[in-house]
């Protein structure tokens, strides 16, 4: 039995705008066990980074409302006070952000912004923690690191400032790595060093990790288990194999839909989902996907609960299409994808 | 470096020439002006105007007086019409009563300033916020010569705490020299500590939304130190251009209104008095002292906004 190491519950969150509350994240659940990657995919606005941002405390402000739980090693972070938080956020999660240009701060030697996440939690001279910082950024692949330690981040190309944030992230070993679409901002080649890199060191500190992205190639790639995230609602989840060979919402249906494929003639055009997401600020009755799916029928207008697939408990979906309608509506021309305009 | 000191050098000599032809130049096209008249004074004959004329050779082309002027000026032999004086000691025994002004109340404004800014920023829309974002605006609304004449009203007449106008050298008694100058530095103070938190404030929003900040929060930094480090840090960038051009101005006689109403004989004072004589050489050599500190301390702000933020390089 892997150890559980963050358990979130019912996760909520709200935020009050202008125009009404905003309801970015509406109840989520799941677990990060040591050694396991979990990927959260889903489109802008479907809350994904939101979710992972609130674990950390990050979007705490007076607008935002928060409900559920989100315990690591048996402690709530969502109702943890600001002291608390800010003891756990580097040393016991560490997140990498999508874009390592504006996410360093740009009058800081990078050395420097290392070390400062050392000593935010440890009590050691000021030249140990530069030190530490030099050896991290040896180990994520930076040559030359301790001349590179002085170096301001405008002085570094999109991946080498992507190693800098990794290596800030890993410099405390934290239980739980929080990567938020780190590839996203970063050319094809450099993706696959970056992706190997986190794969490697968090192995080395086995760990937990949530990648968050957009990309089912990189999810394919890194992933252990997938959460599908649509509308601020998991709208499926299961293992790796579960989401790419038989997945069950309609939704995941038109994410693998619209991923080219290298072994089939390419399409005329990619096939896209008809429709845009729903407003998060009056988001449609029942299942939020119900206004794109041509599959939706009278009971869709009552939310589905995210339920098990017998046997596999693993993997879960919400969505009131019985197994076999699953099966006979998802592949279109022998693939799956979801069919435009099908009749229901 | 070097080159950058080059160019700015290049910079000021065309400045301080162009700003003493405009000046020059104003005088000569101002209708009822006779500086002749003003030197014989109001008693004098036709025939004495007639010889100061000669021999000030006002009679002149203006090119032929330009250079004439400017040929006084640096060789320090230039002389008020209105009193005889040697403009230039004039500056020379006055500067120090300015720099006491200007000095002290700058680093007042701007520590008030990045207090009142950063309580303004780290409150946003909060009460504190709304009452010190009236008070910023009231600060910089109220003219000079009324807060002045307030502040001597309350607190030198209606309350006696401090002295009625007048100077002490610092030299002669530093607490004297403080306590008489306690007031001015509030009048100059005010204005520029409504101005600047204004713009901390929201600089310190703008820059609080960043990527980085957020990074900052993430590493596990407590509230304060991403605030100093990081928020502050950065939103106090563009403060330095703005402090650099506001200081050298008043260093250069701006602060004419506080010295004039406080009986302070800097250089304010006196630039005030040729104002109102139509006084060419002081004013003259006015503008082109306050010209100089401004290509000076815009040079200066530009150096130190290059140490503090290593993305700008100052050569090339």
């Amino acid at each position: 039995m892997t150890e559980q190491l963050l358990e979130i519950e019912d996760l909520e969150v709200s935020f009050a705008t202008e125009d009404g509350v905003l309801r970015a994240v509406g109840g989520v659940s799941f677990t990060v066990s040591r050694g396991e990657t979990v990927a959260i995919v889903g489109e802008s606005g479907s809350g994904k980074s939101v979710t992972v941002m609130t674990l950390m405390g990050l979007t705490r402000s007076p607008n935002a409302r928060f409900a559920g739980t989100a315990r690591l090693h048996g402690e709530d972070l969502v109702s943890a006070p600001e002291d608390k938080l800010e003891a756990i956020r580097g040393k016991e999660i560490a997140m990498i952000f999508q874009d390592p240009i504006s996410a360093l701060s740009p009058v800081h030697r990078v050395g420097a912004q290392i070390a400062e996440q050392i000593l935010a939690h440890e009590k050691i001279p000021r030249a140990a923690a530069l030190e530490r910082a030099i050896e991290l950024m040896g180990r994520v692949g930076i040559p030359n690191a301790r001349a590179r330690a002085r170096s301001y981040p405008h002085e570094f190309s999109g991946g080498m400032r992507q190693r800098v944030m990794i290596a800030m992230a890993l410099s405390l070993s934290p239980s739980v790595l929080i990567a938020d679409e780190p590839t996203t901002a970063l050319d094809v080649t450099i993706q696959a060093q970056i992706l190997d890199e986190i794969r490697q060191l968090s192995a080395e500190a086995d760990n937990g990790v949530i990648f968050v992205t957009h990309d089912l190639g990189v999810v394919a790639d890194i992933a252990d288990r997938v959460l599908v995230m649509y509308a601020g609602r998991l709208v499926e989840q299961g293992s790796v194999d579960d989401i790419f060979y038989d997945p069950q919402h309609p939704y995941t249906w038109g994410l693998l839909g619209s991923v080219p494929r290298v072994d089939r003639d390419p399409p005329r055009r990619l096939p896209a989902i008809p429709g845009a997401p729903p407003s998060l600020l009056r988001p449609p009755p029942g299942c939020p996907f119900q206004p794109r799916c041509p599959h939706a029928f009278d009971r869709c207008r009552e939310l589905p609960p995210l339920a098990p697939r017998l046997p596999d408990a693993g993997h879960l979906d919400r969505c009131w299409l019985t197994p076999d309608d699953k099966r006979a509506l998802r592949e279109t021309d022998g693939r799956i994808g979801l069919t435009e305009g099908a009749a229901s | 470096m070097a080159g950058f000191i080059a160019r700015r050098l290049a910079s000021a000599v065309l400045l301080l020439f162009a700003t003493s032809v405009v000046v020059f130049a104003i005088f000569e096209v101002i209708p009822s002006y006779n500086p002749a008249r003003a030197i014989a004074g109001r008693e004098a004959t036709a025939v004495t105007v007639a010889q100061i004329t000669q021999k000030f050779g006002f009679d002149k082309p203006f090119y032929v007086q330009y250079f004439n002027t400017m040929k006084l000026i640096f060789t320090g032999q230039i002389i008020d019409y209105q009193d005889n004086l040697n403009v230039v000691s004039q500056f020379v025994h006055r500067f120090p009563v300015t720099l006491s002004l200007v000095v002290p109340a700058a680093v007042i404004w701007m520590l008030v300033a990045i207090v009142l800014g950063s309580i303004s920023a780290l409150r946003a829309g909060g009460w504190l916020d709304r009452g010190l974002t009236v008070a910023a605006v009231t600060g910089v609304s109220i003219p000079v010569f009324l807060l002045s004449a307030t502040l001597l009203y309350l607190f030198a007449f209606r309350l006696p705490w401090f002295p009625n106008t007048g100077y002490v050298q610092f030299g002669s008694n530093p607490a004297q020299w403080a306590y008489h100058l306690v007031l001015p530095w509030l009048a100059i103070a005010v204005l520029f500590i409504g101005f600047y938190s204004r713009v901390l404030r929201s600089n310190a929003l703008d820059i609080v939304n960043q990527d980085f900040v957020r990074t900052a929060r993430a590493k596990g930094l407590t509230g304060r130190q991403v605030f100093i480090r990081h928020v502050l840090r950065n939103s106090l960038m563009p403060i330095v251009t703005l402090f650099g051009l506001d200081f050298a101005t008043l260093l250069g006689g701006a602060a004419l209104v506080t010295e004039a109403v406080f009986n302070l004989p800097g250089i304010g004072q006196y630039e005030a008095n040729a104002i109102g004589q139509l006084d060419v050489p002081p004013i003259m050599v006015g503008a082109m002292f306050t010209a100089f500190f401004v290509v000076l301390f815009s040079a200066l702000s530009d150096v130190v906004y290059a140490l503090l933020d290593p993305r700008i390089r100052i050569s090339s």
